[in-house]
This record gives C-alpha cells, structure tokens and sequence, in this order.
C-alpha cells in the first residue's frame, strides 16, 4: 500500500503537477480537520458557546434552582444603577493606575541596568522573574504576613526609619494599596524581561553614533532607547492594563475585598453574584461589562498609538 | 574624566540598582524560608529575626500529618501531567494544520481562534461552570482538566513557530509518501523542540499556580488542588505560620526547579509572549 502511493505521488510530481495541485488541495482538507478535530472541539466546547451563552444569560435571571427567566436589558439597568458595581469598578480603575505606571517604570528602570555585560547577570535576572513563577496563593501568604500591623516585616523595615506604619490591609485607606505593591512586586520581573528583549532589538550602532556627537548616558537614553522602545513600551502598557482590570487572586485571598468594599474589584463582584449570591445573569452582565471596559480601552490605546505614529 | 572610569562608575550604580531591585525581590522568600524554620512562637517574636533558637526542621516532616498535603500535590501532579500533556499536543497539531496544510476556511478560523485571546477569561467561566455541572463533572478534577486541554495562545504560539519550517520539507516528505500527520509527527516535531518547552513551561506554570478554576469547580477538600489546599489551610490554622510557610515552601518547589533548569527556555516564553502582535 505504503509502496503504490510513493510511487503515485512520484508520477504526480513529475508528471502533472497541476492535477496534484489540485488532488492536494482535496487531500489536505480531509487530513486537516482530522488533525484539527480535538482543538476545534475544545475550541467550540469551552470557548466559543460559553462566551455566546454567557452573552444570552445576561438578558436573564437566573439562580440555578429556578428556570432561567428572559429579563431584558434588566440586568444592565440595575448594574448602572447599582452603586457597588460604580464603586468596584472605581477601584479597578484606581489599582490599574496604582500598578502600571510605577511597575512599568521599575520593570524599564531595571532592564536598562541589565541591558549591558555585567556581573551576576543571570543571578538579578533570575531573581526579579521569580515572584512571576510563584503561586500567588503563597505570594498572598507570605505577604499576609509581612504587612501584618504588630509582627510583619513591613512596619518593622519602616520603623527603622522612624515611619510608623499604617495597618495596610486592614485599613481601608491603604488595603487597595496594599494590594497594589504585591501587584507591582509580582510583574515586575515579566515586563523586565520583554523590556530586555525590545532592548537587545535596538543596534548598538545608534549609540556608538551618539558617543561620537557627544551624548551622555541621560541624552542616549531620552533620544534613542525610549524612541526606539516605543512598541515595546506599548504592548507592554496595554498587555499590563488588561490583566490589572482582571485582578482577582490578591484580592480573594488576601482581603476579601474589605475591609467593606474598600478593595472589591470588578471580577471580585463577578465572583460573588455569581458562585455566593447565585445571581448568574447578573454575573454575565458584569462579565460583559468588563469585556467591554478592556476592549473600549484596547481600542483607545490602538488609536492613540496610531495618532502618534502618524504624527511622529 | 576617562571613558573607562565613567564606565565602572556606571556598572558601581547598575549593581546598586539591581541589589536593591534583587533585595526586594527575594526578602520574601528568604522571610518564608526562615519562618517556616522557626518554632511557633518564634514567628511573633518583635522585632522580626532571620533564624529562632533553633532550625525547627519538624515543621516539614508535620505538614503531612496536620494537613492532607500530600493529596493536594498529588492532585496538583495529575492535573498539571494531564493539561501539558494534551494543551501541547492538541496546540502542536493544530498550529501545523494552520501553518502548513491548505483548505477552505483556514484563515478565518484562525483568525476566530486570535479574536477570542483577546477575550478574559471570565467572560466564559460562569457559563463554563454550568456545562460542567450539567456533565456532572463539577467537582471531579475533569472540570480543571477538560477546559484547559485546549489553548487558543498555545495555538498560535505553535502555528507561529510551524511557519517558519521551510514548505519545501514538507513537501519533500510529502513525495516520500507521508501523509500529512506523519509528516507533521515524524519531520516537523521534532525540530519544534524548543518551542514545545516554552509552551510546556508556560502551561504547566499556570496550571500549577491556578487558584480561580480550582475555587469555582471544587467544594470537595480531597479533589482541592495544592493553590486551593494551601488557601484553605490559611484559613483553618491561621496561627500555624511555620507549618504553612513549610507548604508554601514545599508548593513553589516544582516551579522553582523547573525555572532554574531551563531559565533561558523560560525567558524566550516570556520573549514571545511579547511578540505577540
């Protein structure tokens, strides 16, 4: 069997290579969906219909036990009028600005020293990325521990220098700041490392030229690396907001969200109405909600991204 | 000033830099590394100390009689053994169908595939959740093994790398005789090597540390998986600190040796995750 059809295919090839072209095209699509058979289920199964079901449940009211009951925009009405939806989205918000920006800064501020041929290289680089392998249930463990107000390390480094510190999770002026450091110390290493890598993409060659007109370390920098870096800088910014709007792990595990709702975040509120208060429609809104905050800011970014190239 | 002094001045400032970046880094693992050493009043001893009296190695030998520790590793090992397993063998052979095989409809599949990475993962969790409980499976480690046997990034991480194998090998397999799986399995795997252990690596990292999926599907504590387990231990024995710093040490263990074996694999994953768009 295996020998007819080498020798069929070598006849094809010299032969008549437009006809094989074609039985080839036949070919292929059999064997593709074949091969694609198990993603395409999985594909269909866990991503394509729940991202439409969860879209048709939020036109309804649903709470597992009881059929679920066509409601309309109902609950797209009551999540705008709902304040703690305002509140945890304001707080999504603010732990979005709270992380980004400085993280951005330390992640570029770091990859810069280690953009150059230095001693322990391997060492820093490995010890900034290994917060972003660890669990962050034991981050939340450890870190539970270290702001603890009477024993933790925190208070006790800042007490060091005279600095009383604050109560930190338990206090709802910093809980969300709290949470937001554990954020920052968490991806700082990740974004280092694709900085690092839009960092060796720019040619030595630039520098050496700006060595020869005179320009010092500060000027290199401002001129050429942050140019340069600009797509890097962009796709990290917008790769950064998304996965701050999704906060979830710290919160749940940490605080809880409290003290109130000091802390609560959108997927926090998800959670709840979904899996404690059995509100599913209502989770599908919220769900909904946030998929069309991230995309209007995604879309946002990509615009004004676009307005600065072509101004450029 | 010489080149070469402004030079060692500025590698003097780097390490500053980077040590005080390092420092800050790493005091959390050494502080859980030393409290899961100490003895249990040790912990609440103020100001804080690196070591107790004692190195208080029973903390560790404890873990698996005061919690069901051992049933959440094991749990955590067949989930993770499952997902890398088939996410990379159903990601591996369809990104070679999207990169290499011809037919109708390919690029707008693709491209379907591409539009939902964009997607967050909660979008699809609630109604997830309840095709699952319609399967009964809620509460079995199915529900952590099925969804995530399939990955629309590892996908096109795969496709991405596929692309780059020149036709002409393909081809060349293809006059041999091969069929198009054979030629995928036997010429175009094995020089993927590199790209299957980034996408090992990444995969099994988020399998390992996940702690919403578990949370959602899971009531039943001997089905908990290690994030669930050590979160729910942190509940139960609050004041036991040192035993649970010693699971939390035990817990990063996996991934930790897995990043220091293959770092360089690691921070290429990261490298492409970046290069993304």
């Amino acid at each position: 069997m295996n020998g007819s059809a080498i020798s069929i295919s070598n006849i094809e090839a010299h032969v008549a290579p437009k006809e094989k072209r074609k039985g080839k095209l036949k070919d292929d699509t059999a064997w593709a969906w074949v091969m694609l058979l198990p993603n395409v289920v999985g594909f269909f199964l866990f991503m394509l219909v729940p991202v439409v079901a969860t879209f048709v449940l939020s036109f309804m009211k649903y709470d597992m036990l009881t059929k679920p009951k066509f409601v309309g925009l109902g609950n797209y009405i009551t999540m705008f009028s709902d304040p703690i939806v305002w509140e945890v989205t304001k707080n999504t918000a603010l732990y979005t600005i709270l992380t980004v920006p400085v993280g951005m800064c330390i992640s570029l501020l770091l990859a810069v020293m280690l953009d150059q041929k230095i001693a322990f290289r391997r060492f820093y680089r490995a010890a900034f990325f290994l917060p972003s392998i660890t669990s962050m249930v034991v981050v939340a463990i450890v870190w539970q521990w270290i702001y603890n107000p009477e024993f933790g390390i925190m208070n006790y480094f800042l007490s060091l220098f005279g600095i009383q510190g604050p109560k930190w999770l338990l206090d709802s002026r910093t809980s969300l700041v709290s949470l937001a450091i554990v954020g920052i110390w968490k991806s700082a290493g990740y974004n280092m490392i694709i900085f690092l890598s839009g960092l060796q993409g720019i040619s030595t060659s630039y520098y050496e030229a700006a060595k020869l007109d005179g320009a010092g370390l500060w000027q290199q920098f401002r001129y050429i690396t942050l140019p340069l870096l600009k797509p890097t800088t962009f796709f990290i910014f917008v790769m950064a907001v998304i996965s701050s709007f999704q906060v979830f792990d710290q919160v749940m595990l940490m605080t809880e969200g409290g003290p109130g709702r000091s802390s609560s975040v959108l997927v926090h509120y998800l959670y709840q109405n979904a899996f404690q208060y059995f509100k599913l429609g209502y989770a599908c809104a919220i769900a909904y909600l946030l998929f069309f905050i991230i995309m209007g800011i995604t879309i946002f970014n990509m615009r004004m991204e676009k307005n600065m190239r072509d101004n450029y | 000033m010489s080149n070469k002094r402004i030079l060692i001045l500025n590698k003097s400032i780097a390490h500053v830099v980077l040590l005080i970046g390092a420092f800050t880094m790493l005091v959390p693992f050494i502080w859980m590394l030393s409290s899961s050493l100490k003895g249990l009043g040790e912990v609440f001893v103020f100001p804080p100390k690196l070591f107790g009296e004692r190195l208080v190695w029973e903390n560790y030998t404890q873990i698996s009689s005061r919690f069901n520790f051992l049933q959440y590793f094991m749990n955590s090992v067949k989930v993770s053994a499952w997902v890398v397993f088939f996410q990379v063998m159903t990601s591996a052979t369809a990104g070679y169908v999207f990169a290499k095989l011809n037919f109708p409809g390919r690029d707008k599949l693709f491209l379907l595939y591409l539009g939902t990475m964009m997607i967050p993962f909660h979008v699809t969790v609630i109604t997830n959740y309840l095709q699952m409980s319609f399967y009964g499976l809620v509460n079995t480690l199915w529900s952590l093994m099925l969804p995530a046997s399939v990955s629309a990034f590892g996908t096109f991480l795969m496709r991405q790398f596929f692309i780059t194998v020149p036709n002409e090998l393909v081809e060349a397999a293809k006059i041999d005789g091969c069929n198009p799986f054979r030629t995928f399995f036997m010429i175009a795997l094995p020089l993927a090597k590199s790209t299957i252990a980034t996408l090992c690596i990444f995969c099994f990292m988020g399998v390992w540390n996940d702690y919403f999926s578990p949370l959602i599907y899971i009531n039943d504590s001997r089905k908990y998986t290690l994030p669930l387990g050590l979160a729910s231990m942190k509940g139960m024995y609050s004041t036991d600190w040192p035993v649970l710093m010693a699971s939390s040490v035990i817990a990063v263990l996996p991934v930790l040796v897995a990043f220091l074996l293959a770092q360089d694999a690691f921070v290429k994953g990261v490298m492409m995750s970046g290069l993304k768009d």
